[in-house]
């Protein structure tokens, strides 16, 4: 059974994958990614991680897909961008060459990964949930206070960035800009 | 019987995905979301390890990982709406101000 589970979401997380490579409007890449998270949402779940499965549901497919989607409302950018046939697309080319040979690679080396057996450290009667609240709030107290600092620097960050009006140029107007 | 080498060969055709969205796509936006199907696949593999090893930790630092993406996203989407506002494109062709 947990096979069969295991595989069907396997399958629809790796098709939404490749649709979200190779689709050609920004809006559908978006939205097969939102359906990628969901995938991966059931497998944290077979996994029996279920808080990383909440938050992967919400902060990922709920919070950050969203956020894609703004800008590309905002900016009015779904169309696609016309893929040139010149050097740029046959270098391309190379890198899509890399990165299968990259795969066939990593997945040689990890069909021989075999965890180092580790002390466990048990819970008794607790839920994920409370066992990772309990080593968030002590052993991983300090990381857990330097992400909120990195949190607030990308807040700060991303409305700086956005809001500086810039002089439009558009592509070409003037000549190529040095 | 599913065993952690099922988990770390999705993680990593997910990850080559990645790796193919952002060498071949020449849209900034579509290369922020290839990025993030990288990051993605990590969680899977820490998660995976987690689960098969019995230690929490991988699933500590899965959230570690998630707050650099959303960093790494809003940063990024603002940087792509800064060139956007700039230049009028966001393919990354196009942008090359900075290059020699």
């Amino acid at each position: 059974m947990e096979a069969v589970i295991f595989y069907a979401l396997a399958v629809f997380t790796l098709v939404s994958a490749t649709l979200v490579v190779t689709l050609h409007r920004p809006i559908h890449n978006v939205l097969f990614m939102v359906l990628t998270m969901i995938g991966l949402a059931g497998l944290f779940v077979l996994l029996r991680a279920e808080f990383i499965a909440m938050v992967q549901l919400v902060v990922y497919a709920g919070a950050i897909m969203v956020l894609f989607l703004f800008v590309i409302m905002l900016l009015n950018l779904d169309e696609p961008i016309v893929e040139r046939e010149d050097a740029q697309s046959r270098r391309s080319w190379f890198g899509v060459a890399i990165a299968v040979y990259l795969f066939f690679l990593l997945a040689a080396v990890m069909l021989y990964v075999y965890p180092a057996p580790y002390e466990n450290v048990s819970y008794p009667g607790l839920t994920n949930t409370q066992i990772i609240a309990k080593e968030l709030f002590t052993t991983y107290l300090l990381p857990f206070e330097v992400a909120s600092i990195l949190l607030l620097a990308a807040i700060v960050g991303a409305v700086v960035l956005a809001k500086k009006v810039t002089r439009r140029v558009g592509p070409g107007a003037d000549g190529p800009a040095l | 019987m599913i065993t952690l080498q099922h988990y770390l060969v999705l993680s990593t055709a997910l990850f080559c995905l990645g790796v193919i969205g952002v060498m071949f796509r020449r849209n900034l936006i579509i290369i922020l979301i290839s990025l993030e199907l990288m990051l993605n696949s990590v969680n899977l593999a820490f998660v995976a390890f987690s689960r098969f090893i019995g230690n929490i930790e991988g699933q500590i630092f899965v959230l570690f990982i998630m707050v650099v993406a959303a960093a790494e996203v809003s940063v990024g989407l603002a940087i792509a709406v800064a060139v956007f506002k700039r230049q009028g494109t966001i393919n990354v062709n196009d942008v090359n101000i900075m290059k020699w």
